[in-house]
């Protein structure tokens, strides 16, 4: 260890590396791999979003915005959220900007949060969610989901989770990496709950529209939650514009106010460029959306389908382009398996403990890619799964 | 809309056994399926896409507008039927506006395109003017970009 680790604060040195940067280093040294490990749509941004990018920069956008964001894109988000979620924010004081959700995440806990006090959340989730917590020096608890509920989270675990010092919830549904998402009678069992501990709920619905069956829900949307809701959304997923690290917090004034004092100071404004570009895609997007959205949903049901063929259970998940398949009766742990598929077929899937412990007996297969891919990658993992010894395979 | 269509509309090369794989179906099905679709006159035919630069060597692309005078019977669906019929003449088109026919042609040369027009579009009785233009470059052909964006930096193998 280098001597400067020294100055490295503890609670820094605490935190765990992420589980993906692991096994990132194993895949980047080779060569040919097909990889289903990435969290992030297959398409480029739609031209007409690069397009207007461009268009500004011609024009010679280059300044600094309003800390909260260009008031043009925070109208547009307005009608938007209301459009879409059902929640209605003004534009002027109730919705911030950000730099990819990840930032209005970051910022909402850093503005919420006193050292000492706690977070529940719920697990396998985004790598963030534990660090972040920890990082404002607070103390995060997790709520394991399970396969059997299709890892829509359960309010009885939620609630049994409380203890004293709970200042906040964070949920994100639809779930990265499970593909979960949560209905609304259990939505509001946790509202409900939220109101009587008064506890801030944080909700990362940054795959909303990639929602298959059915209505996506917002629980910022039922009556008397909006008050003590952060509604976190972005641009990334259905809009394909990861790259331009573009994102939103809509809440309270008097919580938007307290993420804004985090967030001028530590970022002043979210790019100009990506904000044009966001607006575009509010604008004039929604087909773009629509026609990625039916290609992840076609490819999502060839994967899962094959993933059950193989042996691998995997519940038909409701939203997102992930696929979170059961590694019962293989015998092998998640990055045991992933680490020897990787060897023996040169295909790479994420572990589930990547996204916490409870993701322990999972892998994480993206299925935004061509069918090309997704063939090759399940026909191979078939190969793989059939060499497993065979009281393991009986056992499935 | 019919799966096995909707799936090779998307535009990827797959084998038959391969969209059986994707759909869930035996290949024969597949099969039966875009026989179904020829049948049914919804699917004409096969054709890969190739850029027009390497389209064979000498090749002349061309536009053609034609303005023909309409038929009691049957409007301008015989002379445009006939115009069709020709092996040069790539498609051919109805439109609205200042012409009658919109006809693409392809030949191995600016006289053979001449030829083509003179001798056997202006001829055509019915046809009353035509107007050629010349194809100089493409940029885009059926839906695929001619010059492609050269890719910057792979995207990270995994990534949350």
């Amino acid at each position: 260890m280098s001597s400067s680790q020294r100055f490295v604060a503890n609670h820094v040195a605490g935190l765990p590396k992420s589980g993906i940067r692991d096994f990132f280093a194993i895949v980047s040294q080779m060569k040919d791999a097909i990889s289903l490990g990435i969290g992030e749509p297959d398409f480029v941004t739609p031209w007409h979003i690069r397009e207007a990018a461009i268009y500004a920069l011609e024009k010679g956008k280059t300044s600094y915005t309003d800390n909260k964001g260009l008031i043009t894109l925070r109208r547009e988000i307005s009608s938007y959220v209301e459009r879409f979620f059902g929640i209605s924010y003004n534009p002027e004081n109730e919705i911030l900007v950000a730099v990819g959700v990840s930032e209005a995440l970051d910022i909402a806990l850093r503005a919420i949060l006193n050292p000492g006090e706690k977070v529940i959340y719920h697990e396998p989730c985004y790598v963030s969610y534990s660090p972040s917590i920890k990082l404002c020096h607070a103390e995060a608890i997790p709520v394991a989901t399970s396969a059997d509920d299709d890892f829509a989270i359960d309010p009885d675990k939620l609630i049994a989770a409380w203890e004293p010092g709970v200042k906040a919830i964070l949920l994100n549904f639809p779930t990265n990496p499970t593909g979960g998402v949560t209905e609304r009678a259990k939505l509001e069992r946790i509202a409900k709950f939220a109101v009587e501990k008064d506890i801030v709920v944080l909700a990362d619905e940054i795959y909303a529209e990639l929602t298959y069956d059915g209505e996506h829900v917002s629980i910022a949307s039922f009556p008397g939650m909006k008050e003590r809701t952060i509604f976190l959304h972005g641009f990334s997923k259905a809009f394909a514009m990861t790259g331009f690290r573009i994102g939103y917090a809509c809440s309270t004034p008097e919580l938007v106010e307290a993420m804004m004092k985090v967030h001028q100071y530590a970022m002043m404004c979210a790019p100009i460029l990506s904000q044009e570009a966001a607006i575009e895609a509010l604008k004039n997007g929604e087909e773009s959306v629509l026609m990625m959205k039916d290609k992840y949903q076609q490819r999502r049901d060839f994967i899962t389908r094959r993933f059950n063929e193989i042996g691998l259970k995997c519940h038909v998940p409701n939203a997102t382009f992930y696929a979170f398949p059961s590694l019962q009766g293989t015998g092998l742990s998640s990055m045991d398996f992933c680490q020897q598929l990787l060897k023996a077929e040169k295909v790479a899937v994420v572990p589930g403990t990547a996204f916490g412990p409870s993701g322990e007996g999972f892998f994480r297969a993206s299925f935004s890619n061509s069918y090309e891919q997704l063939i090759r990658a399940t026909d191979a993992i078939e190969r793989f799964v059939g060499t497993l010894e065979p009281a393991e395979a009986a056992a499935k | 809309m019919n799966p096995v269509l909707k799936l090779i509309l998307e535009g990827e090369p797959l084998t038959t056994a391969q969209m059986g794989e994707v759909l869930g179906m035996s290949r024969d099905d597949v099969d039966a399926e875009l026989q179904k679709l020829r049948d049914e006159g919804v699917l004409l035919g096969w054709r890969p896409v190739l850029n027009p630069d390497f389209d064979g060597e000498d090749c002349v692309r061309a536009v053609i507008e034609v303005k023909i005078s309409p038929e009691r019977d049957g409007g301008f669906d015989r002379i445009a039927d006939r115009i069709s019929q020709f092996d040069r003449v790539e498609s051919c088109y109805l439109m609205s506006g200042a012409y009658d026919l919109l006809v693409v042609i392809k030949a191995q040369s600016l006289q053979r395109v001449a030829s083509f027009v003179f001798e056997k579009l202006a001829t055509v009785a019915g046809v009353n003017s035509t107007a050629t233009h010349f194809m100089l470059r493409a940029y885009k052909e059926q839906g695929h970009l001619i010059a492609r964006p050269e890719e910057i930096d792979a995207k990270p193998a995994v990534s949350p």
